[in-house]
């Protein structure tokens, strides 16, 4: 037996082309699997820290402090049977919750979640570096508000139309100050890539929330907004539309919907931390005497930033009563777009004259 | 979309839609039906639709002697048999003339007070967890938990208590009972402070409630609607001061009552009823007399031919009252309750319409109704 087909492959992995095509693709695996761990120990989490603010346990049967609990979870959603209502628009059913999980999952692909070695040729902590990043991402997360309308308007049942509903209006009022916010940090920065905006972050030694507190405020707000949490869960309110636009939805793709939300979660949290936050930076990136402070890795410092985010998803949660619809819409419409709109205008005044003067 | 919106003839033709509310739905509280006519998320017309938990109970009681009787009506607003019983056992010694030694009176007032902290926690619970406050449903609850559990020390029962006979008191109060409970109402004010930490002042909350299911001191009366409901919408009323009953004439509480008419003012009353039950149960358990628990009574208890008797009290959602006809028998030849959720759902569709439907959650939270009592 020859050897020969080893040889041919590890001339093929060797050629630039290849590197290409598969590096990205094995990253992205790489990025897809693990944060499906954290989605599925993210609610966890929440299950855990709801419980604590709320003097009771919460899960701790399955496994040890209950540990195994999500992975229990999974299966016993994997093993539901899928029902389609009768009258329903099948293929918009059917895709609807696809729409909302990929473009989440997609955005990981341009979040850089580390520092970028020098050396050429070495693994970077992201897989691709768009220079348009925050289109991308901005374009992608408004892709998902057509699964929630789809899904409500294609199961045939008045609670879920409602809950669709809410959200298209919800979410396309948020998009906008989300948007707005993400401009001030852009023109501080001078790059759209999300690398870009971490490293111009580090020249300055300043994150960008200081300067952008406003927007940074906005930013997150909407971003709560944007993946119906809590205050702004009128989507799926149970109390309100039963459990919303995905009522009639069950098994897997109820589990996809379910998905989605926690995914976005994280996107929203990941980068408002890159933005916002210095990404992979250590705290007071400027000071000399907090040096030590980079002996941990940046990785580390970033997902320690996003987990502080996520903890404030569930403790909001845990927290306030539900916005009504219409007060939802004042909000983000009658304070949150003039401030954005504010701010921009602040920012861009400062950025000319600033940069005029040096 | 906001509050005052002109509500006109609709732009392009019938844009309404039907949408039944219940009877299987998280926020109707049991099995009441909402049948709305919705424009939109704005409701048109609300139209409730009662009976899924009919089990002719008044029927019931014609069946059974009068002392038999007390269990049936545990079951009517099951989140506060003791008041239930004492609104039916008062109407029988009314019925037959029996009077009832104080030290019972005043066991009986404690047992009522602690059911109406009880049922206003569990109101308070549910109240914020439609309007999407979760935590301050584990709150209640826990509090409720060492409630049931003095219920429980007292009669053995925690929620359908069979508390109280025609005469008196079954049982008299366990040993170390009255300590137990002062402890407990001790720490109670406390905690409504901690209920009150997270929604009083909350601003999503004042919002979801100021201003909402307006019900006129007016309107409020020709519905029939009292307790709670009643206090919120200004009028000053309430059984215990105006009729007292049992020992209310002896201890010292104040009627709180608010007078913007809304489901923020109602949640008002009902926070300060709470901390108004604990002082009354504090004076109660300081002047506990001693005596008998029982009247001197015949085994078998007979009204009348031809008598009747009607006997109301203030239960946490209202004026609960037992209407008995006494045939000489020892059953009652009619019973007819007054139910108090019944009277004041009345007053929802009226609160409801033109209200969003995150607004009919609030209204159906601040009726506070319980199934089990409007369909008997």
């Amino acid at each position: 037996m020859s050897w020969a087909w080893l040889d041919s492959l590890r001339e093929t992995i060797g050629q630039p082309q290849f590197t290409l095509l598969f590096a990205p693709a094995a990253k992205f695996l790489v990025a897809i699997v693990v944060i499906l761990l954290i989605i599925a120990y993210l609610v966890f989490v929440e299950r855990r820290l709801l419980g604590f603010l709320q003097v009771r346990l919460g899960p701790n049967r399955v496994g040890p402090w209950g540990l195994l609990q999500p992975i229990a979870d999974i299966l016993k959603l994997l093993i539901k049977e899928d029902t389609i209502p009768n009258r329903a628009v099948r293929w918009a059913y059917l895709l609807a919750p696809c729409l909302v999980v990929a473009p989440a999952f997609v955005i990981f692909s341009v979040v850089p979640f580390g520092p970028s070695p020098n050396a050429p040729g070495a693994p970077r902590w992201y897989v691709t570096d768009l220079d348009a990043a925050i289109i991308f991402v901005v374009a992608l997360a408004s892709l998902g508000i057509y699964g929630i309308i789809l899904g409500g308007w294609s199961s045939n049942n008045k609670f879920s139309l409602l809950g669709g509903l809410r959200s298209a209006a919800q979410m396309v009022s948020y998009e906008v100050p989300q948007g707005l916010a993400l401009v001030g940090p852009l023109m501080l920065a001078g790059s759209m890539s999300l690398v870009g905006i971490v490293e111009s972050q580090a020249q300055r030694g300043l994150w960008f929330a200081v300067p952008q507190i406003v927007a940074f405020f906005i930013y997150f707000v909407a971003g709560v907004a944007e993946t119906n949490r809590n205050p702004f869960d009128l989507p799926e309110a149970e109390s309100e539309l039963v459990a919303g636009f995905h009522t009639e939805y069950s098994g897997v793709r109820f589990a996809l919907f379910f998905l989605g939300e926690y995914a976005n979660m994280i996107v929203i949290s990941a980068i408002a931390v890159t933005v916002f936050l210095g990404g992979w930076l250590r705290p007071f990136p400027s000071i000399e005497a907090l040096a030590f402070l980079d002996l941990i890795p940046g990785a580390v410092w970033f997902f320690l930033k996003v987990f502080a985010f996520l903890f404030l998803f569930i403790w909001f949660r845990g927290t306030f009563p539900r916005f009504r619809f219409d007060q939802l819409m004042a909000l983000g419409w009658k304070w949150l777009i003039p401030l954005a709109l504010a701010n921009l205008m602040v920012t861009g005044l400062l950025v000319v004259l600033l940069n005029g003067r040096t | 979309m906001n509050g005052n919106a002109p509500t006109g003839e609709p732009l392009f033709g019938l844009r309404e839609m039907e949408l039944n509310f219940g009877p299987q739905h998280p926020a109707t509280h049991g099995v009441m039906r909402l049948k709305l006519k919705v424009d939109g998320e704005r409701i048109v017309d609300c139209y409730p639709i009662i009976g899924y938990l009919h089990r002719g109970t008044e029927k019931l009681f014609e069946l059974h002697p009068f002392f038999q009787n007390v269990p049936h009506t545990d079951r009517l607003d099951y989140v506060a048999a003791a008041t239930n019983n004492l609104a039916y056992v008062g109407a029988v010694e009314k019925l037959v003339g029996l009077v009832v030694p104080p030290r019972a009176r005043y066991i009986r007032v404690i047992l009522a007070e602690l059911q109406r902290i009880s049922s206003h926690l569990v109101w308070l619970a549910t109240h914020a967890i439609d309007i999407g406050a979760m935590t301050p449903f584990f709150y209640c609850f826990r509090e409720r938990e060492l409630i049931l559990d003095l219920f429980e020390q007292y009669c053995g029962a925690r929620l359908t208590l069979n508390s109280m006979r025609p005469g008196g008191q079954p049982y008299d109060l366990p040993q170390g009972w009255v300590e137990r409970c002062g402890e407990f109402i001790a720490e109670f004010p406390a905690k409504v402070d901690e209920y009150e930490d997270l929604l009083t002042e909350n601003r999503i909350w004042k919002r979801r409630t100021v201003g909402i299911g307006v019900l006129p001191p007016e309107t409020a009366i020709a519905y029939g609607v009292t307790g709670p409901m009643l206090r919120g919408s200004g009028v000053d009323w309430d059984l215990r001061k105006a009729l007292p009953y049992e020992a209310y004439g002896e201890v010292e509480f104040d009627v709180p009552v608010f007078h913007n008419c809304d489901t923020y003012d109602r949640y008002l009353v009902r926070i300060e009823e709470m901390r108004q039950s604990a002082r009354i149960i504090r004076q109660c358990l300081d002047r506990l007399p001693d005596g008998p628990i029982m009247a001197k009574r015949p085994r078998v208890l007979k009204a009348a031919a031809a008598t009747e008797a009607y006997h109301a009290v203030e239960g946490p959602k209202g004026e609960l009252g037992f209407y008995i006809v006494g045939d000489g028998s020892t059953n009652p030849y009619r019973c007819h309750v007054r139910p108090t959720s019944f009277m004041n759902l009345q007053a929802l569709p009226e609160m409801s319409r033109g209200a969003l439907i995150s607004d009919l959650v609030a209204l159906i939270g601040t009726v506070d109704i319980v199934l089990g009592e409007i369909d008997r």
